[in-house]
């Protein structure tokens, strides 16, 4: 019986043997969305164990290895396709965006969580919430600076919602998408051992995210010291995340490629930040009292500067 | 075959029961046919439904009326009262600043669907109406905060009024969340129950902040 199901892997996919032999070794993966993934069959047992050779084992792991095999290659159009993308427990999405807040030196977070089930919930309801806390966070902030002036009125600020939702959904689904192409024409060029599948990548970026939320929240404070502190640790803590993960992608190529894609990842990251902290967030005034400047009619003329 | 030899009906065990097929009384020729009845009837049974789903949504119980006879009216009636409710005042200010009500619109409905799309792809069994029914009728906790809201507005706009319409709104989501989840929450798998509530919470806070921010020009 595993010489049958051997076969018939063979024609399933061609790597699902190598890797069965060699687990640790990583894999060069032809990408696309529909492709089975190599050890979906860790899914139907324990989450936590290490991927190994399951073929020679008993009569039951065959048929799973089978229905396995077959459980994500259904056609794009049915709605079965679309649910193999949310196969995620609770305590797997928090273990993620744990991963994604406390990056551990050396670990890719791909390959440490997401181990070919990439999951489209995390980044979609992570951006939502992040746009949201962009936009409440943004409106609390400017109420509290220009609280107390006769001249304010407040106002909601709803347009404002649109243009987060916009710029977040923009950034978390379209960055993806050209660094995934660009890996791609780079793969064509030189063989890399590590490539990432495109929904890998989003699932990357979206768990990248989740460390603004908090720092949204922080963002009231109207200090500015405050604020680029917050800016410059939020930067470091997923920008590491995005480094290790992307690192080993592009470390095989050209030295010059590989450093400028990694500082091309961090800058789009940083402007992201710098960005929204600009645009929704009123700068703080500084309560100096500017020198009195006396007027040609004799008059004083007291000036404020921000 | 040998083994049938020795099967066979035992002579104790009576062998009845009716042969005729009971004629169905759901045949259309023996409905009470609604196109006769007058239209009072007509309106006040569709009247009735919504009443008494709205009556479910105020004190949650385990029911099955707002799952299995799932209508839109009432989302509909609490949607429109609610984008209404929220429009700022004079017709032409620009500067308004709170949601058009087509914004409000399309967030209740496009949040709703979302919603349910999500808890059908991390395999929910409920259906996708039913699913929108109990988030659109779960919204009337709010909108009674907007409508006291506005009530307490008239009144003044300082920090009294604000604190109280802060404890109405609070009040008001947890009433609404708590409501949704309690319908919902069973037809999810048992692990991914957190997964499926929290998109519940963040329409509903995204609700109320709308509802609590809101001021009048």
């Amino acid at each position: 019986i595993a010489c049958l199901v051997m076969y018939l892997f063979a024609e399933f996919d061609d790597a699902a043997n190598l890797l069965a032999a060699n687990p640790d070794a990583t894999t060069i993966s032809i990408d696309e969305p529909a492709e089975i993934p190599k050890n979906q069959h860790s899914r139907l047992q324990e989450p936590g164990r290490e991927e190994d050779d399951e073929l020679l084992g008993t009569d039951d792991s065959d048929k799973t290895e089978l229905l396995a095999g077959q459980k994500k290659s259904a056609p794009f159009w049915t709605f079965e396709y679309y649910q193999t993308f949310f196969d995620v427990d609770t305590y797997q999405v928090l273990d993620r965006i744990k991963g994604s807040v406390f990056p551990v030196p050396g670990k890719n977070f791909v390959r440490l969580y997401i181990r070919s089930n990439p999951d489209l919930y995390g980044p979609f309801w992570i951006c939502a919430t992040l746009v949201f806390t962009i936009a409440v966070s943004g409106n609390l902030s400017n109420f509290f600076i220009h609280l107390g002036k006769p001249t304010y009125h407040y106002v909601p600020e709803f347009r404002k919602v649109s243009i987060a939702a916009t710029t977040i959904y923009a950034y978390a689904w379209l960055v993806p998408l050209a660094l995934w192409g660009f890996l791609m024409w780079r793969n064509s060029k030189v063989m890399n051992i590590v490539s990432y599948s495109f929904l890998e990548i989003v699932c990357v970026y979206g768990y990248s995210l989740f460390i603004y939320i908090p720092t949204a929240i922080l963002w009231i404070i109207p200090q500015k010291v405050v604020r680029w502190v917050l800016v410059v640790f939020s930067l470091c803590l997923s920008g590491s995340v995005l480094v290790m993960t992307f690192w080993p992608a592009v470390r095989d190529d050209n030295r010059r490629i590989a450093v400028a894609t990694v500082a091309t990842i961090l800058l789009l990251h940083a402007l992201l930040s710098v960005g929204c902290l600009a645009y929704f967030f009123d700068a703080p005034e500084l309560d100096i009292p500017a020198p009195i400047i006396p007027a040609h009619n004799g008059t004083t003329v007291i000036t404020k500067s921000h | 075959f040998p083994g049938l030899a020795d099967v066979s009906i035992s002579q104790d065990i009576p062998v009845e029961g009716e042969i005729t097929v009971p004629v169905g009384s759901h045949s259309p020729d023996e409905d009470y046919s609604t196109l006769d009845e007058p239209v009072k009837d007509t309106i006040m049974r569709d009247l009735k439904a919504v009443g008494k789903k709205f009556v479910h949504v105020m004190y949650p119980r385990k029911s099955s009326a707002l799952l299995r006879d799932w209508d839109l009216w009432g989302p509909l009636v609490l949607c429109v009262s609610l984008a209404l409710m929220l429009q700022g005042g004079s017709a032409d200010s620009k500067d308004d600043g709170g949601p058009q009500f087509a914004e409000v619109f399309v967030i209740i409905w496009f949040g709703a669907v979302v919603i349910t799309l999500n808890s059908k792809l991390l395999g929910g069994t409920i259906s996708f109406f039913q699913s929108l029914c109990v988030l659109g009728y779960c919204v009337l906790p709010l909108t009674v905060a907007m409508l006291v809201c506005r009530l307490v507005l008239l009144a003044g706009a300082g920090t009294i009024s604000f604190i109280i319409r802060l404890i109405v709104v609070g009040a008001m989501f947890g009433w609404s969340t708590l409501a949704s989840t309690a319908f919902l929450a069973d037809s999810q798998p048992p692990n991914r129950k957190a997964l499926v509530v929290y998109p519940i919470f963040l329409f509903y806070f995204v609700i109320s902040w709308m509802i609590l921010t809101f001021t009048p020009q």
